[in-house]
């Protein structure tokens, strides 16, 4: 790279050489620096240039100091003024319809005492859980409920009449779990919990865990 | 001693942690900032961008890919906030002349002495390089960026990372030949 009529290998090795210094480089193109410095005393002055440099560049940004406090004070002035106006679990997922709204709304205060309003309340969840899918697999072209994949480790779940839109959006999130199946029978779905298999103690690590959010969720047990 | 991994801390602020957010900031403040200040050269200013730069972390940590890694992730959101907030300001049209003008961060009465001295005019060379090649600079030297984060950071090709850097490289050369000190490369 210095001169024209270089080898190109001398040329990459020489623009390595920053990366080298910095101890960033992958071991296979350290390996390759540190066998062309061994030979090549010209490339090995120009290494002692780039220790140089990198030394001061380190000084000069050491002299640049800290940000002062005003900073953390701001940031998390603002972070409060957005838990404030829009608590952060409806802002995690954002379903672009007006179903978590109705859950949030109606679902806690009114729904959850009246069979009748149960009802809705599980064929508006029906919904909303569908929504996700559709949201989390890409659209209608997506993966559909009703097709339950194989591979993986699982779980069962029926959410808990009063859990909104935002709670059950959380509760996978947290998870890490996604739905593949359902409604089932008695409001259950299918849930993936990894898309490995994981061993059995860990599943059941993971259902006891899911168990102890009993506001969110009314029954979870691991399947096959 | 253990501590809590990047990826985990961004785990727990998209389930909104305050106290991972405040590890995270506690963690990477200084160097976003010190990234930042070298771009804007106003500290004020490098402070508003932390600040909203942090806040994008707590508003955007769902979204949070695991190929990338946090810190890279965080120098690439405070690039481009820097250079809006230097889009913002009028009077930031500064060439190289010009910011081989402003002051060196490490001048003061000692040092002016000492500005014969090899080390000091080497930092002042790096003071004075354009924005483009500061930025280079500092992310392989002190931040510690391989080929492939820096070009994820700046959104350039590695090549072009590699190139960018030799000219940085080079252009420091000439800064340095200039006040005298000829270091026989390029």
């Amino acid at each position: 790279m210095n001169a024209i009529n270089e080898e190109p290998e001398h040329q990459e090795i020489e623009a390595l050489l920053p990366w080298y210094a910095a101890g960033t480089l992958s071991r296979r193109d350290a390996n390759r620096v540190e066998q062309a410095l061994a030979g090549d005393r010209e490339l090995a002055r120009q290494y002692d240039l780039v220790r140089e440099e990198l030394v001061e560049t380190i000084h000069l940004n050491e002299t640049l100091g800290a940000p002062s406090a005003r900073a953390m004070e701001r940031l998390f002035a603002a972070i409060d003024a957005e838990e404030a106006r829009a608590p952060r679990h409806s802002r995690l997922f954002d379903f672009g319809s007006r179903i978590p709204e109705f859950l949030s709304s109606v679902t806690r205060r009114t729904l959850a005492w009246s069979a009748t309003a149960a009802a809705v309340a599980i064929l508006v969840q029906a919904a909303v859980i569908g929504s996700v899918v559709v949201k989390e697999q890409g659209g209608p072209s997506g993966p559909r409920l009703t097709s339950a994949p194989s591979e993986g480790s699982y779980a069962v779940v029926r959410f808990a009449p009063q859990a909104t839109a935002d709670d059950m959006t959380n509760f996978l999130r947290a998870y890490k779990a996604t739905v593949v199946e359902g409604p089932l029978k008695g409001q259950l779905y299918r849930i993936r919990l990894s898309e490995t298999k994981l061993p059995e103690e860990e599943v059941g690590k993971i259902v006891r865990q899911m168990q102890s959010e009993s506001n969110i969720v009314g029954f979870v047990a691991a399947k096959e | 001693m253990h501590s809590t991994p990047d990826e985990v801390l961004i785990g727990r602020i998209a389930n909104g942690d305050r106290l991972a957010m405040q590890v995270l900031y506690a963690r990477y403040h200084v160097r976003v900032f010190r990234f930042v200040v070298r771009l804007v050269r106003d500290e004020a200013t490098a402070e508003d961008v932390i600040s909203d730069v942090f806040l994008d972390v707590w508003r955007q940590a769902g979204r949070f890919e695991a190929r990338s890694r946090v810190s890279t992730w965080l120098l690439a959101i405070a690039r481009f906030k820097a250079i809006s907030a230097l889009r913002r300001r009028r009077d930031e049209e500064l060439g190289e002349e010009a910011a081989a003008a402003i002051e060196d961060p490490s001048d003061n009465p000692a040092t002016a002495l000492e500005k014969k001295d090899k080390s000091a005019m080497l930092r002042k060379c790096l003071a004075g390089l354009s924005a483009e090649h500061r930025e280079i600079i500092d992310l392989v030297y002190y931040h510690e960026k391989s080929v492939e984060d820096a070009a994820e950071i700046v959104g350039i090709p590695e090549n072009t990372v590699k190139t960018r850097m030799f000219y940085a490289r080079k252009r420091l050369a000439e800064l340095l030949k200039s006040e005298g000190i000829e270091r026989g490369w390029p």
